[in-house]
């Protein structure tokens, strides 16, 4: 994918796709939307390799929602990848739609598992990666998770096996926003050291503010440029509701109810922070 | 609680050892085949390059160990980690590979459900779960029994499932599930498996249920190696002039309804399903049910495991306790066409016809 648009206007408008789509239903996990557009924007308007008129192309980098509830934000990402239509958006959640409340490999294209069972994404990756590998095919595979999916005892199972088998192809997005189903991920289940953590595990580790788009955009560079046979992980800090103060101050921001006028509000909010940096 | 748990009677007893609790289920002195599943997929993926193998810690124990050796650079070591190893297979065929993934029947169904139904089934994923250990074939307590995995197979949308009988049966399945397009579950004998099937002109085909033996007073309909019981249950039972039929059902879901049918209104007879698997969500409910929609009265009986956790013991000892010895499977028959070896001479036919029972 080529630079065309600065990426700034690529994180604005899958912000901006995520509350419309979020309006559509009146509810939705906009917060992680807002807080993950910027990763987004990097994966999709900068680091990955693909075909948006064809989701399916072999040498395309493979993208794993593993945390399904996610797929607001991927929906999003996705039409401003051009794989999906902008008018689809309105059918979010609806009836028959290809764009499903939680996401799934069968339903929508570009999307590349069925995710929603926690923990499941990066165990796929390990086996899609070793298949790559043994395809001679140099795609990267990229697999996205929540925080919370730190909890399930799978994540870790792949995390040693894909330095067992040293899966350089391999690189894996943490969004830790710190806010799962039940309040603060840190206080549901003490997470940290995060760094090394990973470390131990043998994975080349970068953290940085999953908000600033440059640290973000070097350090996928970074995890794509790197000889050692090792995975990666970048761990992105983000902020819920990033990008509308009133969400970003919201308490209970794992599920967001929005009141209609807020909608707009949230909208023109956007548009005026996106004009002022213009 | 089994009384024969006590001290008094563990003395008494002869001790059957240890090797009985983890041998195959090869009587002695029985015809068998060595790791037919490792041999009938080496030969296959000799002409298929998408087949990887993958196991979790356990390729010694599933006879992937074979394969390992035959072709390294596509098998898969996921370490003792059944999610990973689920998920993992999942992503093989995403990719365009055939994985065949090995683990223990419990492991495999028990411990990584979530990921074989999410990962692999809903997406309808060319995944071949090869599962060794199904049943009563171990005498390592529940911890190692999979009692229901049939069940939680079966619950599963799309799952093809498949129980073999022998070493016959697994070498002739291999390839047809391989070349079946989706999931499967095979309950996978290994080690020295017994050789049975030849003798009955049988070919293994997917999805069909086939007849090896006639006979007009009893239809035993069965899966796995509790077909390889009824037939030595249907000469025994010959001595008394009781004439039974074995129908094996080495496909479970999706089940030979057409044959099914046709051979239980062919004839009134009794129709016992034998299974090694809890009474609950196997073979005999599934049978059953096939029946009551389609509105075929027969009588019924089941031979399957208790809904129990089993005992740890020698799997003779606990075969014979839990009714699915070939002495035990006869007694039982006989005690529900109402006969007993000295009296069901001459014939009893018609004395347990379905009006009867």
């Amino acid at each position: 994918m080529s630079d065309q648009l600065p990426l700034s206007e690529r994180a604005y408008r899958i912000r901006r796709y995520a509350l419309r789509m979020g309006e559509v239903q009146g509810q939705g996990y906009v917060g992680q939307a807002l807080g993950y557009a910027d990763v987004l924007a990097i994966a999709y308007g900068h680091a990955m390799t693909y075909r948006p008129d064809d989701p399916q192309w072999e040498a395309r980098d493979r993208f794993l929602l593993s945390h399904g509830h996610y797929a607001i934000a991927f929906y999003a990402a996705l039409i401003e990848a051009g794989i999906l239509p902008e008018e689809e958006l309105e059918t979010y959640g609806s009836d028959d739609s290809r764009l499903p409340m939680s996401g799934m490999a069968t339903y929508t294209p570009g999307m590349e598992m069925s995710g929603g069972s926690l923990g499941q994404g990066l165990p796929i990756a390990v086996g899609m990666a070793l298949a790559l590998r043994l395809k001679r095919n140099p795609a990267f595979v990229y697999n996205s998770m929540s925080d919370g999916e730190l909890d399930e005892g799978s994540t870790w199972e792949a995390a040693m096996a894909a330095s067992h088998h040293g899966l350089s192809n391999l690189i894996c997005l943490v969004d830790i926003n710190n806010q799962q189903a039940d309040g603060p991920s840190s206080k549901v289940m003490a997470f940290e050291p995060l760094v090394d953590k990973w470390a131990a595990f043998g994975w080349h580790v970068q953290r940085v503010d999953g908000n600033d788009l440059p640290s973000v955009k070097a350090a996928f560079d970074t995890a794509r440029a790197l000889p050692e046979a090792r995975p990666r992980v970048i761990l992105c800090d983000t902020l819920m509701g990033k990008g509308v103060p009133f969400l970003e101050q919201r308490e209970k921001n794992h599920f967001i109810r929005v009141d209609p006028p807020e909608w707009q509000q949230a909208i023109d909010h956007l548009d005026q922070a996106q004009g002022a940096a213009a | 609680m089994n009384t024969s748990h006590t001290i008094a009677n563990v003395a008494k007893k002869p001790r059957l050892k240890t090797s009985a609790m983890i041998a195959s289920i090869a009587s002695e002195g029985q015809r068998v085949k060595a790791a037919p599943f490792g041999k009938a997929l080496v030969d296959l993926a000799e002409s298929r390059s998408e087949i990887v193998g993958l196991t979790a810690d356990l390729a010694k124990y599933t006879d992937l160990h074979l394969f390992a050796h035959a072709y390294p650079e596509r098998f898969f070591q996921m370490g003792m980690a059944e999610q990973l190893l689920m998920a993992a297979a999942g992503g093989f065929a995403k990719e365009g590979f055939v994985p065949f993934a090995t683990t223990y029947a419990v492991f495999g169904t028990r411990r990584a459900f979530d990921f074989v139904h999410q990962v692999i089934a809903e997406e309808n994923l060319n995944v071949k779960l090869c599962c060794a250990l199904p049943g009563l074939t171990t005498g390592y307590g529940p911890s190692h029994q999979a009692t229901e995995d049939l069940a939680l197979m079966r619950g599963i949308p799309g799952m093809t499932i498949v129980d073999p009988c022998d070493a016959l049966d697994i070498e002739q399945a291999v390839p047809q599930i391989a070349a079946h397009q989706g999931p499967v579950y095979m309950r996978l004998p290994r080690g020295q498996v017994p050789l049975v099937l030849d003798e009955y002109d049988y070919k293994f085909e997917l999805g069909k249920a086939k007849l090896l033996r006639d006979g007009r007073d009893v239809l035993v309909v069965s899966s796995g190696f509790m077909t390889m019981r009824s037939l030595e249950m249907a000469d025994e039972l010959r001595a008394d002039n009781v004439d039974v039929a074995v129908l094996h059902v080495p496909t479970i879901k999706p089940l030979d309804d057409a044959t099914l049918l046709a051979e239980v209104k062919r004839l009134d007879r009794l129709v016992v399903v034998a299974e090694n698997h809890s009474v609950i969500g196997g073979l005999g409910e599934a049978v059953a049910s096939l029946l009551m929609r389609n509105g075929v009265a027969r009588a019924f009986r089941q031979i399957a495991l208790p809904d129990a956790f089993l005992d740890a013991g020698a799997l003779p000892t606990l075969h014979e306790r839990y009714g699915i010895s070939t002495s035990a499977m006869a007694a039982r028959v006989r005690g529900w066409i109402g006969c007993s070896p000295k009296t069901c001479t001459p014939p009893v036919r018609g004395r347990f016809s379905s009006a009867g029972l």
